[in-house]
């Protein structure tokens, strides 16, 4: 064969290869994305302000911490075309089911409240009155979920996806020195000596990057879109692509708000944005789009996280490929969810700090029993087969695992009992 | 009336279902969900201090 010949069939067998993941990307693409939500936001912008370019390094570890994890959902969905909900419940018995299930519920709906209030507190900036961003963010989520397919609500969410790199561009804006961002990022160092404040950081980072919801919300992802054995390794792909994708962007945060409000307090990302404009308008706008993009996106996926892992466990049809007459209940959950998330930031006085201090009360209650369960899942050689974890595997996993159980226990401690780690 | 009455039969049925574990409960897997209760119930019980704590400040 000639050059040319070697060329061609090459060229194609990559072509063929992207178009294959082309149609195998989404479920970690979203979920990874999603992971940056309202939340982490407020937490990159924070860590940004507080320490500079400083915990660059901490960041990019993220990437193979969020990998390694996700990436066991993808296997346990293709493999046992069950959720994670459903597999906890037959693999471990009733008991840690309802807990499973019950706690699920209660953390998606905080964390949708904290959603509720990154999205209303971003668009405010814009003088959209929270009401109307709650109906418009409720009527939006409804046009998306209830057009009957699976791929177009992919295809959509991909799409917000996309909008939540709009912090690259600012980064650029803000002409930030390079030179800087690699002699104090990317060498690993803690600023000021390793204190309280700095681990009590690092925790909430890592706080951010793995959640309960998305361990649930990945696995029955994978089964609504029908991925089977022969697409794990494009579902690895997918999820390890959306993990440097989500740590990039949290990068590019911090960039921003190292360069131009480092030293300032910021409590939250909305007055991140604020102090933001007034340096430069386009990139405060930009930091109030991305919030607000990123509180829907996380408000898309833990809803969808809750409906499916219900349908699981009740028998209900549960796919986004249902119309609502084929799957009535999976849709009034999604909504009935949504809805009352919705209202509590319009109430008066609501206690909306407490309720961000719960959440990290009670996803410490869940992550640990959801990961312990993932990894015993993965180890179940009669159902996994060959796709069960390899000894390699198990001790990457396993490190992690133990890893991000106690950090966020502190984490969630040092919520409890906040003069305990000062 | 009749909606609760046929929640809590599914509910049954749900618990019926799930009633036995289909893990293989080796060791390990014996030893991880002992350590996860004992790990729950510490965590329990520092949620109930700090709500005993946050009552008595009230």
């Amino acid at each position: 064969m000639d050059f040319f010949s070697v060329l061609y069939y090459r060229f194609k067998k990559v072509w063929k290869a992207i178009r294959l993941y082309l149609v195998i990307a989404g479920p970690g693409l979203v979920v990874m994305i999603a992971d940056n939500d309202a939340g982490g936001i407020t937490t990159y912008a924070a860590t940004g302000a507080q320490y500079g370019y400083h915990l660059i390094w901490f960041l990019l570890l993220l990437i193979p911490v969020a990998y390694y994890v996700q990436e066991m959902t993808v296997r346990l969905g293709a493999v046992t075309k069950r959720g994670h909900a459903e597999a906890i419940f037959e693999s471990f018995g009733a008991f840690w089911g309802w807990f499973s299930l019950i706690d699920l519920m209660i953390v998606d709906w905080l964390t949708l409240v904290t959603e509720f209030v990154g999205m209303t507190a971003a668009l405010s900036i814009f003088g959209v009155p929270a009401w109307l961003t709650v109906i418009l963010v409720v009527l939006l989520m409804g046009i998306i979920v209830l057009n009957g397919r699976y791929w177009t609500w992919e295809k959509i969410a991909l799409g917000f996806c996309l909008l939540n790199l709009i912090y690259i561009p600012a980064a650029f804006m803000v002409n930030p020195s390079i030179s800087s961002i690699i002699g104090q990022g990317l060498i690993p160092n803690f600023p000021g000596g390793f204190n309280n404040e700095l681990f009590f950081l690092l925790m909430a980072n890592i706080g951010t990057t793995i959640a309960p919801w998305m361990l649930f919300f990945q696995q029955s992802s994978v089964v609504d879109k029908g991925l089977l054995e022969k697409d794990i390794k494009m579902g690895k792909l997918d999820t390890f692509i959306g993990s440097i994708i989500t740590v990039a962007v949290a990068i590019f945060i911090v960039i921003v708000t190292g360069t131009l409000l480092n030293g300032a307090p910021i409590d939250d990302a909305a007055t991140a944005a604020r102090m933001l404009m007034k340096t430069n308008h386009y990139i405060g706008a930009f930091m109030a789009i991305g919030l607000f993009d990123a509180g829907l996106l996380g408000a898309i996926c833990i809803s969808l996280a809750s409906s499916w892992a219900f349908g699981e466990i009740f028998g209900w049809a549960h796919s986004l490929n249902t119309k609502v007459k084929e799957a009535p209940w999976f849709y009034i959950s999604f909504f009935i969810t949504l809805a009352t998330a919705g209202i509590v930031p319009l109430i008066p006085g609501a206690p909306l700090v407490l309720i961000t201090l719960f959440v990290q009360v009670v996803a410490v209650t869940l992550l640990p029993a959801a990961l312990v369960f993932l990894i015993l899942l993965l180890n179940d050689k009669k159902t996994m087969g060959e796709y069960a974890n390899t000894p390699l595997q198990n001790i990457v996993s396993t490190i992690i695992v133990v890893l991000i159980i106690v950090l966020s226990t502190l984490y969630g401690i040092s919520a409890l009992f906040p003069n305990l780690f000062r | 009336m009749r909606m609760i009455k046929q929640f809590r039969s599914k509910i049954r049925e749900i618990n019926q279902r799930y009633a036995k574990p289909k893990i293989e409960m080796s060791r390990g897997v014996s030893f991880s969900l002992a350590v996860l209760r004992i790990y729950l119930f510490l965590l329990v019980i520092l949620m109930i201090y700090k709500f005993i704590t946050v009552i008595k400040v009230f």
